[in-house]
């Protein structure tokens, strides 16, 4: 009876795993495919070729490398201000008895919760007029703008649980208020920054809808919406594009990777504070 | 560090905290990071509610037209179209998302052989963006793709069709892999969740004989009630800003047949140029949010207290 049960369990759970992997898997075995072979036989049909022309194809042509670039320029630089932006203020908000913190941390959650669409026209309209539209400057300013609230949140929460003798102990030797935070503090906050930082690559790096609302060029564009490009370049070469869109999913795959543990307890920090 | 961990370890004891007076460097480390999102966020957010009320083509100087744009919003067939389709979006993105995380994390919340695999099944294409998601399902739904590949292998072919072309299927063939990728991310959440019951109180229940139904219903589902608040509120601050994947694999069409409110009003916005009708559009996503993000920020206050 309970092998039967574990059985069905196990069966069951290896279908629904192919249900998940499957597209995944599909897609990258068609990156591999012939042109040739994809328009005889479909895309629903098993490969009958072999080929990594498409991954180069995708990668000049389709300018993927630049548009990785790009994502790199803009990711990169976002996070890490975004986080330093966010420990800092979650460390005075968190440590201090700073008059109104509470409003102020709330104000800065709330920012961050509203819907983007009621931003997206002003701010579109504000980059143009500092002279940073179609400029990764704009995107790498919005998405810290944006992110900062959420960080700031779930970072003060972490802060403020921290035991109070140690800073104590560090301003009884003398330390200041800037040493605390960096010596003290910050390698205290490491696993909350870790998971942040993961889960913070993953939003910025995926994010499209910020991009096309304050770039224009195609030549700026970050990879997910270049992969979109793409779509309209290489029509019908499904094998370029699902080698597009294997190179896309590779940096996020990577971090979520190396950083398996803080990324999934990132989620569940975020979600649960 | 878990959620689990830092929502149970609150110490309801004040510590004494440390400098009474404030330093300047302590007042940047807070006026900085607020003055960021002052100018990116908070400043934008009130003019988008005061471009609502102009006419603009984003060209010459927006011209005040009262309320105008919500006066034509309510005859826009096309804008209750979207409302509807959102409303949909919510209760079949949002509701089976929900059912089916809290299933699968409830199936697989056990250490056993194997489970650290289906979990990392479920949870990959969490780590793919929107837009590489709806590429991968593409390939699903073209014509002659593996969906209809399917269907022939059992006898089904009158059932194909061109899935996101035809007006009837489009917003459903756009919900599932919206699906696929959000079950994973919710499974997370409530795993997180399960782990912190304490198993005591399963123990107590099994002693005093219920049944795994009974100990689901009085046990497991009263204690995740902070848990579910917060997955509610980030399905339905989710649901109403979802716009790439849509935008991604219909752009909202045909016929704006899986319009959403956030697609309507970036079209609006961007291709037709009506930057004040597109505000006003904003406002009513901002005002279906509000109620939501008022039921977060009360209950974060609270535990802030």
């Amino acid at each position: 009876m309970n092998k039967l049960r574990t059985g069905a369990f196990h069966t069951s759970m290896i279908l629904l795993s192919l249900l998940w992997l499957g597209p995944v898997l599909w897609v990258v075995v068609m990156s591999t495919r012939s042109f040739d072979d994809i328009a005889a036989h479909g895309v629903g049909s098993l490969p009958q070729s072999f080929t990594l022309d498409t991954y180069r194809q995708a990668w000049t042509d389709g300018g993927e490398l630049r548009a990785l670039i790009n994502s790199m320029l803009v990711t990169v630089p976002s996070v890490a201000l975004s986080l330093c932006l966010a420990a800092m203020a979650a460390f005075a908000l968190s440590r201090f008895r700073i008059p109104g913190r509470r409003t102020v941390l709330l104000l800065m959650l709330a920012g961050n919760l509203l819907p983007p669409q009621i931003l997206l026209i002003p701010v579109a309209k504000f980059s143009e007029l500092t002279g940073l539209y179609d400029t990764l400057w704009a995107l790498i300013a919005v998405q810290v703008g944006f992110g900062l609230g959420f960080y700031t949140f779930v970072l003060h929460g972490f802060m403020r649980d921290l035991p109070g003798e140690i800073q104590e102990a560090a301003t009884i030797d003398g330390a200041g208020t800037a040493q605390i935070f960096t010596r003290v503090m910050l390698p205290l906050t490491r696993p909350a920054l870790a998971a942040l930082g993961a889960l913070s690559f993953t939003w910025i790096f995926n994010d499209l809808l910020w991009a096309i609302t304050v770039l224009r060029t195609d030549d700026n564009m970050p990879v997910t919406p270049a992969l979109l490009g793409l779509q309209g370049q290489f029509v019908s070469s499904w094998n370029v594009i699902a080698a597009g869109t294997v190179i896309a999913a590779v940096p996020t795959v990577a971090v979520f990777l190396r950083f398996q543990r803080h990324f999934v307890s990132g989620l569940a920090l975020g979600a649960v504070k | 560090m878990t959620a689990t961990v830092s929502t149970t370890s609150v110490t309801p004891t004040r510590r004494r905290r440390r400098s009474a007076r404030l330093s300047p460097l302590l007042v940047a480390f807070v006026l900085v990071p607020f003055a960021v999102e002052s100018v990116w966020v908070f400043w934008p957010a009130l003019q988008g509610f005061w471009f609502s009320l102009t006419r603009w083509d984003g060209m010459s100087p927006p011209t005040f037209v009262g309320t105008d744009n919500y006066v034509e919003l309510a005859g826009d067939a096309t804008f209750r179209g979207a409302l509807l389709n959102t409303v949909i979006w919510l209760v079949l993105f949002g509701g089976l998302s929900v059912l089916g995380g809290f299933g699968m994390a409830l199936v697989l919340q056990k250490e056993r052989r194997g489970v650290g695999f289906y979990r990392a099944a479920l949870f990959t294409p969490v780590v793919f963006s929107l837009v590489v998601t709806a590429l991968v399902w593409r390939v699903f739904y073209q014509p002659d793709g593996i969906a209809d590949t399917l269907l022939r292998a059992v006898g089904l072919e009158q059932l194909i069709r061109p899935w996101l072309a035809d007006p009837q299927t489009a917003l459903y063939a756009v919900i599932l892999p919206a699906l696929w990728r959000q079950i994973g991310y919710v499974m997370v959440l409530f795993l997180a969740g399960l782990k912190a019951i304490d198993p005591a109180l399963h123990e107590a229940a099994r002693m005093d004989g219920a049944n795994a139904w009974q100990r689901l219903r009085h046990v497991t589902i009263p204690q995740l009630k902070g848990v579910n608040a917060v997955v509610l509120s980030v399905i339905v601050i989710d649901s109403l800003r979802s716009f790439d994947i849509v935008w991604s694999l219909t752009k909202g069409g045909p016929y704006h047949s899986s319009e959403l409110l956030s697609t309507y009003m970036y079209s609006t916005a961007f291709q037709s140029l009506r930057l004040g009708y597109a505000s006003a559009i904003a406002v009513v996503i901002f005002v279906l949010a509000l109620a939501v993000i008022l039921g977060y920020l009360v209950r974060a206050f609270r535990e802030e207290a």
